[in-house]
């Protein structure tokens, strides 16, 4: 017996090689973090002689970083941004996407089409520290684009970066901005790939371009817009922190509109020292995504099988 | 990789004033997507004293190139980060697509006797991790990464998705005879994957690489959890540092004895709109040659084995 498997490590010793590096990282990187959401549970102290005693030498708290969690309004407040500016990243960004998608296959001149698919792909290439400087530049008080046309119309001068109220419509705005034009090319490619034959037919029996969009293209989309929806709502308890953090240029005074689930783990470690509720947050986040992912995937499965991340 | 498709499909086409609302259409989202872009430009070739007076304008009053006089001056620093971002973005696209590739190679080939297991070992990262919190911890105080340059490189090293990718290229793109024919000449596996199968694998190694190149660029993330060094800034965390160290000035400058002289040795507004713009610069002008692997990567990561 041991000496069976010790036969079929030999025999796999060079694929072994192969896959070890990564394998190393993923046990550093991914694994010992995932052990490590134990301290969840503890009152973490750091002790010099390094984390595994850290870890060994902390108290036993049991649930009550997540009790505290729960008490603030903090719990409810990041939960419910989080929840529902992804909800609104899924819908409209659906929308718009397959939107653009027949539009830009629709349009006769290739060239043009293809020009305008290069330019609504840039947003996706520029990060978010950039796209925090762009909408700074409409948005500054005293010197941005916005508050000059405003002022056109004889409305005060308005102080964007405290205004809360504001900031849902600029936070979906800049993410569907940024991500849209590469969306639609994932669309763009399915509407390629549709069998021609059934637009011949459709042609033959009289129906305009109208009612192909209807009742050809968009039919043979739905299997790719509902994985595509389904695989985002198991996404939906993470928030882009970049958008989030660099966007709102990390502006106390907008939190109540702009804090999610994973600025606030950032702030708990690195700013508001509220270590505990902080990694509790973070589990919380991390247990919860991977039941929506979990299900979700599920429902992929038996929808399409081929299309299922596991 | 759309266009050779395209011309064959010669369907009805939609009439003539319907394609000038759907072209205007068009037009207006791509000006959408570029015109930030263009703003910046702009406002970094504006005069400073007319940009204090008039705030950023589409059509400034007067033009000026001293923003980027006084970086090209003055900019130590600037070409210090550059100098940060290039190395780990060779370096780390580097470290990637070796780590990623073999081990995708390896849990794409049949008889590779823990492949089940090696494969849900690499997806079970995509559907659960540790958090920030704990990942910041072993990061610093098991691996001792912080404020060295190997925090801004090892985090992101290895993406079960690039691996995901890189398989599914392994299993459609090369046929088993390939490898077959690799074993009858006697060849090993590490001499199978870099003579026969890697060449005809290059279009998938280059949208791992060009994903992965993407991500060190425009990383500012690890630096802002692990680097306190100035000397290990990359370009886009400097951005971010010059940002909110300018906010905090302005928010003290009147109640406190800061010396304008800190004030006045920080970059200048068009100077800061000249850095965001030589720092983007590089990938507004490269990504159109690029696009088409970055289409392909999203496209083959959705179709699986």
């Amino acid at each position: 017996m041991l000496s069976r498997s010790f036969k079929r490590f030999r025999q796999n010793k060079m694929l072994l090689l192969m896959v070890l590096p990564a394998a190393i990282w993923f046990v550093l990187f991914s694994y010992l973090p995932m052990a490590g959401s134990v301290i969840a549970f503890v009152e973490y102290r750091y002790d010099s002689n390094g984390f595994l005693s850290s870890i060994w030498n902390s108290k036993w708290v049991g649930l009550r970083n997540f009790e505290f969690l729960f008490q603030t309004s903090d719990a409810l407040i990041i939960t419910r941004n989080t929840v529902l500016y992804n909800l609104a990243f899924i819908v409209l960004g659906l929308v718009l996407a397959v939107a653009l998608a027949v539009l830009l296959v629709e349009i006769r001149n290739r060239r043009m089409s293809k020009t305008y698919q290069t330019a609504m792909f840039m947003p996706y290439f520029l990060s978010w520290v950039i796209v925090g400087y762009f909408v700074f530049s409409f948005l500054s008080t005293s010197k941005g684009l916005l508050n000059q046309l405003t002022s056109w119309f004889g409305l005060d001068a308005l102080n964007w970066y405290a205004e809360p109220k504001y900031w849902p419509f600029i936070l979906v705005f800049i993410y569907l901005w940024k991500f849209v034009g590469y969306n639609s090319i994932m669309y763009l490619a399915a509407i390629m790939g549709i069998d021609g034959s059934l637009y011949e037919a459709a042609m033959i029996d009289g129906a305009g371009k109208w009612k192909q969009i209807v009742h050809i293209t968009l039919p043979q989309l739905t299997s790719l817009m509902t994985i595509l929806t389904l695989l985002a709502v198991g996404r939906i308890f993470y928030a882009d922190f970049g958008l989030f953090y660099q966007v709102p240029r990390d502006s106390g005074l907008l939190y109540s509109t702009t804090n999610v689930i994973d600025t606030y783990v950032y702030r708990g470690l690195k700013t508001s020292g509220e270590f505990g509720m902080s990694t509790a947050a973070g589990l919380y986040q991390s247990f919860v995504g991977f039941v929506l992912v979990i299900t979700s995937n599920y429902i992929v499965r038996k929808i399409n099988k081929d299309n299922a991340l596991f | 990789m759309a266009t050779s498709r395209v011309r064959k499909r010669n369907f009805q086409q939609v009439s003539r004033p319907v394609n000038v609302v759907l072209n205007m259409a068009a037009m207006l989202v791509s000006i959408v997507c570029v015109f930030p872009f263009l703003f910046v430009v702009i406002i970094s070739f504006t005069d400073e004293m007319v940009l204090a007076r008039n705030g950023y304008k589409i059509v400034p009053e007067a033009w000026s190139l001293d923003a980027y006089r006084y970086i090209f001056k003055t900019g130590e620093s600037l070409l210090r980060a550059y100098g940060v971002t290039i190395f780990i973005t060779v370096v780390g696209t580097l470290i990637s697509l070796v780590f990623n590739t073999l081990y995708a190679y390896a849990i794409s080939r049949r008889s590779f006797a823990y492949r089940k297991f090696f494969s849900f070992f690499a997806v079970f990262t995509m559907l659960f991790n540790g958090g920030m919190v704990p990942t910041y911890i072993v990061v610093t105080q098991l691996l001792h990464l912080q404020d060295s340059i190997g925090a801004l490189i090892w985090p992101m090293a290895v993406n079960a998705f690039f691996i995901l990718i890189m398989r599914t290229f392994f299993v459609t793109m090369i046929p088993d005879a390939v490898i077959e024919s690799g074993k009858i000449d006697g060849a090993g596996e590490f001499q199978t994957l870099f003579r026969l199968v890697l060449p005809l694998a290059l279009p998938g190694l280059a949208t791992i690489g060009l994903f992965s190149a993407l991500a060190y660029w425009n990383d500012w993330f690890n630096a802002l959890l692990y680097i306190e060094n100035p000397k290990l800034v990359p370009l886009q965390s400097m951005l971010m540092r010059i940002e909110s160290s300018m906010q905090f000035l302005m928010q003290n400058a009147s109640n406190s004895s800061i010396s304008t002289t800190i004030l006045t040795e920080m970059p200048q507004e068009t100077s800061r709109m000249a850095m965001v713009v030589l720092a983007t610069g590089p990938i507004v002008l490269a990504y159109p040659f690029f696009q088409r692997y970055f289409v392909q990567g999203l496209t083959v990561g959705a179709v699986k084995e």
